[in-house]
Formats: C-alpha cells, sequence, structure tokens
C-alpha cells in the first residue's frame, strides 16, 4: 500500500492584498459562468417545487445535529484508538503486532457498508438472545440503532487513522529519541514527552482530509434507520415522491459541510508550528 | 457463536447460498471493473483539460472534481443513478422510441465510473506534473503531434507515478460497489443481506462476504505491488 506523504508541511499561502485575490475571480469567462450559475440557481428556486420546505426545515435541521454528532464523536473515539494501534505496529510486542495489523487490514479491506450491517444485524440479533442482556440498564440504549452506528464509523476511522499513525510512529527521526535516551529519561518518558508528541504532531497534516473522509461516511447509518441528514432527506423524498429537489438540496448542505470543514480544519492547521 | 453456525447454508446448490453469493461477487468485481476502466478515461481526459485545456474547459474540470470530493459518494450514485436514467429516457422519448429500461450493470458501471473519475483527475494530473516538462518538449522539438506525444512519452513516464494512486482507486472501486446495495443493485453486499435475513445467520453471512473482498484486496494488492516494481525499473528508489 502507498504510504500517505506526511513529511512535507502543508504552509497557509501568504496572504495577498485584497484586490490581487479577488482578480481571478473577474476574468470574463468565470464571469459567464458565475452568471450562468446563478440562472441556474434562480431556475432552481422559482420552477421548481420547493413548497415541502418550510415544514421539513426542523427535522431536517435535527438530521443535520445527529450527522455532526456523529462525526464529532466518532472521529474523537477513533483517533484515541488508533493512537495505541499505531505505536503498537511500530514497537509492540509481536502477538500485539499482529492484532492491531489484522485489524487494519480487515477493516481497509472490506466494504464500511458491509460492517455497519454485520455490526446492526448480526450483534443485535446476538444481543437480542439474552435476557441479562435485555434486563441490564444498557438495553434500552442497545435497542437503538446510533450505537451500532457510532461503533462502525469509530472503528472505521481508528484502523485508517492507525495505518497513518504507524507511519507517523516510524518516521519519527531515530536521533531525537537517541538524543532522549541519552539525557537519561527512562523508556516511557522518551514515549510520553517526545515520541508521542512528535509522532501527533507529524499525523496532523493528513487529519483534515480524513474528517472529510468521515464526514462523507456518515450518510450509511441511513442505512440502519438512524434519522441523520441522509435519512431525513430520503424520507421527504418519500412523501413528496419529489426525484431532484430535495436531492439538491443535500447536496448543497454537503458542499457547505465539506468546505466549512476544510476551512475550519485549515485554520486550526495554520496555527500548530510546523516545528521543521 | 461458532458451533450454532449451521455452514451447510454456504452450500454452493439451491438450498445453500454459496452460489447466489458467489455470483454476487462476480457482479461486484465486474461492476468495479467497469467503473474503474471507465474512471481511468474520465480522469485521463479531466487532467488533460486540467493541465492543457482552456480556461473553460480547466474550470469546469476543477468543478468536477471540487463536487465529486465533497459530496458523499452514496448522495452522488444516488444523483448520478436518476439523472442518468431520467436523461436517457426523455432522449430516447424525443427520438420517438419507447422509454427503456437500462440494464442495471451498466447503470452501475456509470456511477461508479463518474465518482472514480473525479479522483482518477488528480492522480494522473500530479502524476502528469512529475515527468520532466524538459521530455515533454523534447517530444514536441521533434516534430511529434500532440497525440503522439501523449502516447509515446507522456503516458509511459507519468505511468509509475501514477500506479500509487491508481492502486488506492482500485481498492476504494471495489468497496463502493457495496453502495450500490442501497439503490438496489444485487451485488454481494445485498445478496448477502438477503441471505442473512431469510435464514437469520447475520455472522455467518456476513463474515463469509467479508473474506471474499478481503481476497479480492489482498490478491490484487499483489499484483498491484508486482505491476509497481515492473514500472518502476530503472527509476531512482521511491523517496
Amino acid at each position: 500500500m502507498p504510504d500517505i506523504d506526511i513529511d512535507t508541511p502543508i504552509r497557509p499561502a501568504p496572504a495577498l492584498p485584497l484586490r490581487a485575490r479577488l482578480a481571478p475571480l473577474l476574468m470574463p469567462h468565470r464571469l459567464v459562468m458565475a452568471g450562468l450559475a446563478l440562472a441556474a440557481l434562480t431556475a432552481i428556486i422559482t420552477q421548481m417545487d420547493w413548497s415541502w420546505l418550510p415544514g421539513y426545515l426542523p427535522k431536517i435541521g435535527h438530521g443535520l445535529l445527529v450527522t455532526l454528532a456523529l462525526l464529532v464523536s466518532s472521529v474523537a473515539a477513533g483517533f484515541a484508538l488508533a493512537l495505541p494501534l499505531g505505536a503498537v505496529q511500530v514497537t509492540g510486542p509481536a502477538p500485539l503486532r499482529w492484532l492491531a495489523t489484522g485489524f487494519c487490514t480487515v477493516i481497509r479491506g472490506t466494504p464500511l457498508l458491509l460492517q455497519l450491517w454485520l455490526i446492526y444485524y448480526g450483534l443485535g440479533a446476538l444481543f437480542a438472545q439474552f435476557p441479562e442482556i435485555r434486563g441490564s440498564w444498557l438495553w434500552p440504549y442497545l435497542r437503538q440503532a446510533w450505537p451500532y452506528g457510532f461503533l462502525t464509523l469509530t472503528l472505521s476511522f481508528a484502523a485508517y487513522q492507525g495505518e497513518v499513525m504507524r507511519g507517523a510512529f516510524a518516521g519519527v527521526p531515530r536521533g531525537e529519541l537517541e538524543a532522549a535516551r541519552a539525557f537519561g529519561m527512562p523508556r516511557m518518558m522518551v514515549f510520553r514527552r517526545v515520541w508521542f508528541p512528535r509522532a501527533v504532531h507529524r499525523a496532523l497534516p493528513t487529519l483534515a482530509g480524513e474528517i472529510i473522509l468521515q464526514l462523507k461516511a456518515t450518510p450509511l447509518v441511513a442505512t440502519i434507520t438512524v434519522t441523520d441528514l441522509y435519512a431525513v432527506i430520503t424520507r421527504v423524498r418519500q412523501a413528496t415522491y419529489l426525484t431532484y429537489e430535495p436531492l439538491l438540496l443535500l447536496i448543497a448542505i454537503y458542499l457547505c459541510l465539506s468546505g466549512t470543514l476544510t476551512l475550519v480544519l485549515r485554520w486550526l492547521e495554520a496555527r500548530v508550528p510546523s516545528g521543521s | 457463536m461458532i458451533d450454532a453456525m449451521d455452514f451447510s447454508l454456504l452450500a454452493l446448490s439451491s438450498p445453500g447460498w454459496g452460489g447466489a453469493l458467489l455470483a454476487g461477487f462476480l457482479r461486484s468485481v465486474e461492476l468495479a471493473a467497469g467503473g474503474y476502466l471507465l474512471g481511468l478515461v474520465i480522469g485521463l481526459l479531466g487532467a488533460t483539460a486540467k493541465l492543457y485545456g482552456g480556461r473553460v474547459l480547466r474550470d469546469i474540470a476543477e468543478i468536477y472534481t471540487l463536487l465529486i470530493r465533497a459530496v458523499p459518494e452514496l448522495v452522488l450514485m444516488l444523483l448520478f443513478y436518476y439523472v442518468g436514467t431520467d436523461l436517457l429516457n426523455k432522449l430516447m422519448g424525443a427520438m420517438g422510441r419507447e422509454g427503456i429500461d437500462i440494464d442495471g450493470l451498466s447503470a452501475g458501471i456509470l456511477v461508479i465510473g463518474l465518482v472514480q473519475g473525479g479522483y482518477a483527475t488528480e492522480v494522473i494530473r500530479g502524476a502528469i506534473r512529475a515527468v520532466p516538462p524538459g521530455q515533454i518538449e523534447a517530444a514536441l522539438a521533434f516534430g511529434m503531434s500532440p497525440l503522439k506525444v501523449l502516447r509515446r512519452v507522456t503516458l509511459p513516464a507519468m505511468t509509475p507515478h501514477a500506479l500509487p494512486g491508481m492502486a488506492n482507486l482500485w481498492m476504494i472501486a471495489t468497496k463502493d460497489t457495496a453502495l450500490l446495495a442501497v439503490i438496489g443493485f444485487s451485488e454481494l453486499t445485498l445478496v448477502t443481506k438477503q441471505a442473512a435475513a431469510a435464514t437469520r445467520e447475520y455472522f455467518l453471512f456476513f463474515i463469509a462476504a467479508g473474506l471474499l473482498y478481503l481476497a479480492l484486496t489482498l490478491i490484487s494488492n499483489l499484483g498491484l505491488r508486482w505491476l509497481e516494481r515492473r514500472a518502476r525499473r530503472g527509476l531512482p528508489a521511491a523517496a
């Protein structure tokens, strides 16, 4: 598998004066294209049927929140899981190393939808067989769909990010670790103070891309009845018999989400000192 | 749970679902291969448009890749599927013919190919830019036509740079075929779900299907690695 380039730091472009930044947008052909896009947008708004929109707005808002909650929680939990997965593959004892490598290979080698259905239908049917589980305080949660969606998304993110972390741990220059040892730091302290922070730092530039990929994986949970944004739109389509209008709205929302996420992540990245 | 699993359900002939699973697997491979090839063609066109096209072409290619990379594959597939079949039916209607049913295979290949094309454009564009411009200029200076330059210089020289990215895309293509299950294509994942629902043996069937996908991934990985080694002959070792 090709490793992801995590050595080249991505630097923000130097700020240009406003006029120089606007100039490429004002080229004649782009003005024409912007005009065409505007005309198409007006046609979409005036010619198509949007009468359903006001009634469904609260539901769409709720779906958006579910999507974002799933994204944030699965990225946080998945990243926490990816750290040991990556570290163990570089430095761990052989059985742990094989386990971690096997886990990453299996998750990365099978479709997410299949994993989701395996966990939802398989685990769900398994749990239902045990009266101990049915009677426990966990059951009200396990009867719902979102824990299975969250678990699958977390495992998937952990596997992909774990592979990145493996590269990041392996890529920390030997000299830095040897210098820490030469200062008399015990092994755990070297790990805590030098190896671990340096590896996380090296993996940060790829994190933005992985998070966008995770956003694009979230609509799959709609297939196990979690009412995220995609599920709400599917419901609208079934209730109104409209093919295109809800789909166009969905695409517009995802475009805005990806765009905002990219900008926020780029801003965050610029605040982390690049160190090299 | 192993002792409770009834492996005879995986038998190839009728009471078992093994035959149906394998047929679904073949269907998935067909969809992935077709979509991948279509994506490769779109990627070559897109990269050429981005690097050598006029201003308008360049911007259109830019918008296409932006859209593909920002919107979930599942949503894109839904859109392409409805727009594609709708347009084709309208076209047929305008030509005075009956609306036809597009067979699932070509619709699925079209949908996967359009998604793959967006990513392939970026991979191939990067690979072409890694070819020293002097080589292409030299070929032009010899009086080769642009098509001949593409065939004899640019394509062979960019291949080793494009292969790692294209290998990744093949993995994504095999896994993206599973998304077609949501639209109702009877490929491996959907067949597996039907088999599991009919017999209530969820673990057995989903794990069997997972092993099929995994085998496909691991075997293609070996092949792709061999191809990459072959393409890199004579080049300095990868950085």
